[in-house]
């Protein structure tokens, strides 16, 4: 399936995407797929996601997809469907901590 | 003529910095990696043009980026820095055991020869080393087992934020670390023994003399003269002869032996460069007075440079990687400070000039030549 990703703007910059990046996700689309296909695409962003010993979100980053934080839902639940048929982005997201 | 480059890494990004050998008109170039923490940036010794830098962020973690053109363009480089084994635990802030954590790399130390080896310091302090051009990081894990569990962090974190390699040796190595102290190899880093004695530390630890824990600030030494090191010291300035197996004070008439960096002049072995700041809780210069202070004696006897520097209504600190020496004939020193203020000095430090005034907080500063 064709997914959109909506990066941070420090990600894009560090990705060289000036938007959101469409990926090719194997089904079922869940979040560690997309995750896990983010950083095949952009290996540059290994690590400033997830971790990259233990692939646990970052404690600063969120998941939202369709008005919801999906940031500590399983990661291998499904994602809705508007983010499977690639009509709503999945969005990583830094917290926000900048006052 | 000579091109003068200097790297200066910032709060918010890497800036390049280059002038001729007068040292007078600058250009500046930046900033790379905008909005990140670049904690160093450096370049190695056998191709200036290879330029490696730490990019870090509270939200998106460690990045290691390489230039092979001087800093024109960057490519991402491994950014996965892993301890080796089990990672173990060492003292937190309350004296409870805290397990170890890899935060961000604060220093890295390029071969002499070699442009793809580097080694990186880091915070949870440990070192590390590629020997590919930074694409993938080993720890030395033998420095970690000298007595990890009693360090313990100090106010900006336990960090490994010193490493001297010795000309001539590549056998031996120092590192130094906040606050766990300095510590010596003999064999290319594979074990490590602390050299902390003749330290006292006070009002940090209860053992004043303890073998691991004072928080030591920076160390540098002269290529020429492997054997002497200086010390700057939480409080204390300090420097050994046989190469930091007993260390002795030469703060002599410092205003405040408390500081950060300390470096040593590129043609004199024995004339070094201090910043005094007022005290560990204040983190200014003493009378908000910016002096760099030089002793042409190795110590003990000091004297304030002043000429061209802020003497009145300054409060800018300058951290431990942000003073270093270029090795032209009249030698530069070049400083940076918390305010965003690069300063160089092109005549040893009788006179000063700031080459920028108004960059994000400075965290470190080096210089190349470029023939």
């Amino acid at each position: 399936m064709r997914i959109q990703v909506a990066l941070p703007t420090h990600l894009r910059t560090l990705a060289g995407v000036s938007g959101p990046v469409q990926l090719d996700v194997v089904e079922p689309v869940s979040q560690r797929a997309v995750l896990d296909a983010l950083e095949a695409a952009y290996p540059m962003l290994r690590g400033t996601i997830r971790d990259p010993a233990t692939k646990q979100r970052r404690a600063f980053v969120r998941f939202f997809a369709c008005g919801e934080d999906l940031s500590d839902e399983p990661l291998d639940r499904p994602l809705p469907d508007e983010v499977v048929t690639g009509k709503q982005p999945y969005r990583v997201i830094g917290a926000m901590a900048g006052g | 003529m000579a091109t003068v480059r200097v790297l200066v890494g910032t709060r918010k990004g890497a800036f390049i910095l280059t002038s001729d050998e007068r040292r007078r008109d600058w250009t500046v170039d930046g900033p790379h990696f905008a909005g990140w923490e670049i904690y160093h940036i450096t370049g190695t010794p056998s191709d200036p043009n290879r330029i490696y830098a730490s990019q870090t962020s509270g939200w998106f973690g460690q990045v290691m980026q390489r230039s092979s053109d001087g800093g024109k363009t960057w490519e991402a480089a491994g950014n996965d820095f892993t301890y080796n084994g089990e990672a173990g635990t060492h003292k937190w802030y309350d004296g409870s055991q805290h397990p170890w954590e890899f935060k961000r790399v604060w220093h890295l130390e390029p071969s002499l020869n070699d442009p793809d080896s580097v080694y990186a310091g880091v915070e949870d302090a440990g070192l590390f080393q590629t020997r590919d051009g930074g694409q993938t990081w080993q720890e030395l894990p033998g420095l970690r087992a000298v007595k990890g569990d009693l360090w313990q962090p100090g106010a900006g974190g336990m960090c490994l934020h010193t490493i001297l390699l010795t000309p001539g040796n590549p056998n031996r190595m120092f590192v130094a670390i906040s606050a766990a102290g300095a510590f010596r190899s003999d064999d290319a880093g594979q074990t490590w023994r602390p050299v902390n004695e003749g330290l006292r530390s006070d009002y940090e630890l209860p053992d004043a003399e303890a073998e691991v824990g004072h928080c030591v600030h920076s160390i540098a030494m002269h290529p020429s003269r492997p054997e002497t090191l200086f010390m700057q010291k939480h409080w204390d300035v300090m420097r050994s002869d046989n190469g930091g197996d007993l260390w002795r004070e030469v703060s002599g008439n410092l205003p405040s032996d408390f500081g950060f960096p300390i470096a040593v002049h590129a043609h004199e072995p024995e004339t070094i460069y201090v910043v005094p700041i007022l005290s560990d809780s204040y983190h200014y210069p003493p009378e908000g007075k910016l002096r760099v202070y030089r002793s042409r004696t190795g110590g003990e006897s000091w004297e304030a440079l002043t000429d061209g520097l802020p003497q009145e209504n300054c409060y800018v600190n300058i951290l431990r990687n942000a003073m270093t020496v270029d090795t032209l004939e009249s030698c530069g020193i070049y400083v940076g400070t918390t305010g965003g203020q690069v300063y160089v000095s092109a005549d040893a430090g009788d006179h000063w000039m700031a080459i920028v005034r108004d960059l994000p907080p400075v965290l470190s500063v080096e210089v190349q030549l470029l023939p």
